[in-house]
């Protein structure tokens, strides 16, 4: 028996499939047009929150709040200086109370002119409790704060006395201890005005965000994409430069990239560690490798009796002196990290608190010394420590693994130092919050704004809302109310560094590395650049093609 | 026959709530997902509690899992952390889901089956042999290194197609994604359509039909494919509901935003709602799709006759 007939139905299948592949195959090009017009195609992420500006506390969502807001300051892309963007006048006696007047002439992409209650509304919003805003504590200054978001129970306020409006474009702050600091914490994205519809139809303005920067929601479908468009009558001084950006979420970041080098994405801003060997001969100039205000650190559990003892920081600076940062960073992260040498990070600047001479040979690799020092300090309690980290995001196994290796080698003893997996980023948040964890854990720090206050306070003060490991020093929550209290800016940061000084004698954390942004793009576009926070500077780029 | 499917849907009941019950266990075991929503700070406790009162996390586990379902019968799937409704979530991934499914199918069917009856009928010859080892190849590399493989020579060397896929998820574009989620259950397609065309090729039916002269066309296609079906229909049924689920390695790949893409953003936010939502709609899809491969078998073999 011959199949003749079955013979030729695959053949015509094989045949149907190669035509089907021949039609797909048109191929090519990311937007339409080129020059002013032209439209930028960048990766994105499904942003894990509601995106309203005090909501979003991650980097995805953050990218839209840069492209579609524009608040009281701006930090300068290039400088991470805040600059006065609509502020026209923040002018405090006290560092207490301040004094906000908005600049004339700013409107929403819908018309409505941006005033005084844009802002304090927007704020209110964002500070009470029943709306759930992730970023409510960033009010936390603000008068009023506990009536409208009490640690525990109902609120009894629905607006922050510590706000009025005096004026149409006028209106004061008060806060509830001195902060010379605060006006530039403004450029925050949580501080961003609001329109009213934000307000009256919330389904609505979350399903088509409107907002007052330079790009005006064109589209968007939540989980695949949004097209933004280049909104013509906006009045600030930072136009953009190109015609639009279309957001495309990718369901990994590899395939983002497999787009890039294909010609199907203009940028790509999460480089995988997976494609860092070959990304400078894929790109060549086309790969951005800068530094972003990230620190990553291991923390300690000080509510552990064991891990707080006197005379224990001695095993701390050991443990630190034991890491062989330079190796690491070179051959697990390819170079997109930088080892620490303090506790802020290199995006500060000299001028803004950035010291690479403040942690000195602690954070020298010298394995001799190291190992002298864990001794004098009583040895590493329990005579093992382990490293927790997650293991679902950031390749973090490698470099815990490597740490642990190093820490070792220093010690001669092969089981001095173990690292233990969690599975879920959630679960660890969880441990960590519940101080179930025995030994030191990964910690990193992403900046809300180029502050050295920013890198120190939430972190090492006394109860503060990042303080993961408890730690808790007299001398360093004085040096900081007192640098608060400042009201020369200059004189503010240099209290702030005799604080870093005092984290620094304690080891309240060991500082591993500062953390790069990186990001690819293709030829069609130009003059591109990442932030402070590692996010594009969208409105800046130029398309060519 | 009537009874019989009525008794076959009575008995997905109690199926249905053991294995949401379990995916609902299994999900909250994982802790406290309101941990992770605030990155690498806590939430601060007042807001902790008040999403976890919003999503009925501080509930018991018991009262938790009543609420869902008594939601679920209403239509309500909960709401993701996103604030998007696990509904519209699903209304965007299934579609696509079931048509990169249908896709694989699809050549599972012409592909497989295809290849199958060919090297059944000619068993020992180059052809079987060749197509045989192939199908050796292809079950042993795993998915994602064809994925990727395919992606990078058709996408980015050769420029064939893209090599993502569009929000829009087009038939066209999901072509090569679909053969490489097909690809391992093509394999086995193939050898079971082979082994089961081999051996009843000797059959008496087989020879009696050929005795009766009746044209070869119709010996092979309605005696001896016909019947050759029954464990190859079995397969590609239980396999339907397999590739919804195990679509998660193939999705990633070509950034498809279908069901395994939900799935795994859902697992790695800790997102019950979500996660519970896609897996009892999966469930369902199994259920059903199980029925109607049991009733199949009736229509394809008149012997198989069930009370």
């Amino acid at each position: 028996m011959r199949p003749v007939v079955q013979a030729t139905s695959a053949t015509r299948a094989a045949v149907a499939l190669a035509l089907a592949l021949a039609a797909v195959g048109c191929g090519g090009g990311g937007g339409s047009g080129g020059g002013a017009d032209g439209i930028v195609s960048s990766s994105w992420g499904d942003p894990q929150n509601p995106l309203e500006p005090a909501n979003t506390n991650e980097v995805q969502g953050g990218k839209v709040l840069d492209l579609i807001f524009r608040g009281l300051k701006r930090y300068d892309p290039k400088t991470g200086e805040a600059q006065d963007m609509l502020a026209e006048k923040i002018a405090t006696t006290d560092s207490t109370t301040f004094a906000i007047t908005v600049k004339d002439g700013w409107t929403f992409s819908n018309g409505e002119p941006v005033t005084a209650e844009s802002f304090v509304d927007a704020w209110n919003y964002g500070a009470h409790l029943r709306n759930n805003q992730r970023n409510a504590y960033f009010f936390g200054y603000i008068q009023g704060y506990d009536q409208v978001h009490p640690e525990s129970g109902e609120p009894t306020a629905r607006t922050l006395s510590g706000l009025k409006v005096t004026g149409p474009r006028t209106f004061t702050v008060t806060l509830s201890q001195k902060f010379s600091t605060w006006p530039e914490t403004l450029g925050y994205a949580a501080f961003a005005p609001l329109p009213k519809s934000f307000f009256t139809d919330h389904d609505a303005w979350l399903a088509k965000p409107v907002g007052n920067g330079p790009y005006a929601v064109d589209s968007y479908a939540k989980g695949s994409r949004m097209s933004l468009r280049r909104w013509d009558a906006y009045p600030g001084d930072d136009k953009a430069m190109n015609g639009g950006v279309d957001l495309v979420v990718y369901t990994d970041s590899n395939t983002a990239y497999t787009d890039l080098t294909a010609g199907n994405l203009d940028l790509a801003d999460d480089i995988p560690a997976s494609q860092l060997k070959h990304v400078q001969s894929d790109l060549s100039d086309r790969y951005i490798n800068t530094p972003a205000g990230i620190i990553q650190t291991l923390a300690f559990p000080y509510y552990d009796p064991a891990w707080n003892k006197p005379g224990q920081e001695k095993v701390r600076q050991g443990l630190s002196m034991a890491i062989n940062r330079r190796q690491i960073t070179d051959k697990i992260f390819m170079k997109t990290r930088t080892p620490a040498r303090d506790w802020t990070s290199p995006v500060l600047g000299p001028d803004g608190g950035y010291d690479d001479a403040l942690c000195g040979t602690y954070c020298t690799y010298d394995p001799r010394r190291a190992k002298q020092l864990i001794a004098e300090g009583g040895g590493i309690p329990g005579g093992r420590l382990t490293i927790t980290y997650n293991a679902d995001s950031g390749s973090h196994k490698e470099w815990v693994d490597a740490v642990c290796h190093s820490i070792n080698n220093a010690l001669d003893n092969h089981r001095a130092c173990t690292s233990s997996p969690v599975g879920t980023f959630a679960d660890y948040r969880n441990q960590i919050s519940q101080a179930k964890l025995v030994g030191p854990f990964r910690a990193g720090w992403q900046m809300d704004y180029p502050l050295i206050q920013n890198f120190l306070q939430p972190l090492y003060y006394t109860n503060a809302s990042s303080n993961d490991g408890k730690w808790t020093n007299e001398e360093f929550d004085r040096l900081v109310d007192q640098a608060n209290a400042e009201t020369d800016p200059a004189k503010a940061i240099d209290t702030f560094k005799r604080a870093e000084t005092v984290v620094r004698d304690q080891m309240a954390s060991i500082p591993l590395w500062y953390q790069n942004g990186s990001a690819g793009y293709s030829d069609r576009i130009s003059n591109v650049q990442l932030n402070q926070f590692s996010v594009p500077v969208y409105n800046e780029i130029k398309v060519s093609g | 026959m009537g009874r019989y499917v009525i008794r076959r849907l009575l008995q997905m009941i109690p199926v249905f709530f053991g294995a949401t019950l379990l995916i609902f266990l299994m999900v909250n075991v994982m802790g406290d997902p309101i941990a992770g929503l605030c990155g690498e700070r806590q939430c601060d406790p007042a807001t902790a509690a008040q999403l976890r009162k919003e999503f009925g996390l501080d509930q018991p586990l018991w009262q938790q899992y009543a609420t869902y379902m008594g939601n679920v019968f209403t239509g309500d799937f909960g709401t993701a952390f996103n604030g998007q409704p696990v509904t519209e979530l699903m209304g965007t991934a299934f579609p696509v889901t079931i048509r990169l499914t249908l896709v694989a199918i699809f050549f599972e069917i012409v592909i497989g089956v295809g290849l199958g009856v060919l090297t059944g009928l000619r068993r020992g010859r180059p052809v079987d042999t060749s197509v045989l080892l192939l199908t050796l190849v292809v079950i042993s590399v795993p998915t994602f290194v064809t994925g990727l493989l395919l992606q990078l020579l058709l996408g980015v060397e050769w420029g064939w197609i893209k090599p993502s896929v569009s929000s829009d998820a087009l038939l066209g574009e999901l072509i090569v994604p679909g053969l490489v989620l097909a690809s391992v259950s093509l394999a086995y397609v193939t050898r079971l359509t082979r082994t089961s065309i081999a051996e009843n090729r000797r059959a008496d039916y087989v020879r009696t039909a050929i005795a009766k002269g009746l044209p070869r066309r119709r010996v092979i296609g309605r005696h001896l494919l016909r019947n050759s079906l029954i464990p190859v229909v079995t397969f590609i049924g239980a396999d339907i509901g397999a590739l919804m689920g195990g679509a998660i390695v193939t999705e990633r790949i070509f950034n498809i935003h279908g069901v395994g893409y939900q799935l795994y953003q859902g697992i790695l936010r800790q997102n019950i709602q979500t996660v519970v939502g896609f897996v009892t709609v999966l469930v369902l899809v199994f259920l059903l799709v199980n029925l109607l491969v049991d009733l199949l078998y009736a229509v394809l073999d008149p012997r198989i006759r069930y009370a």
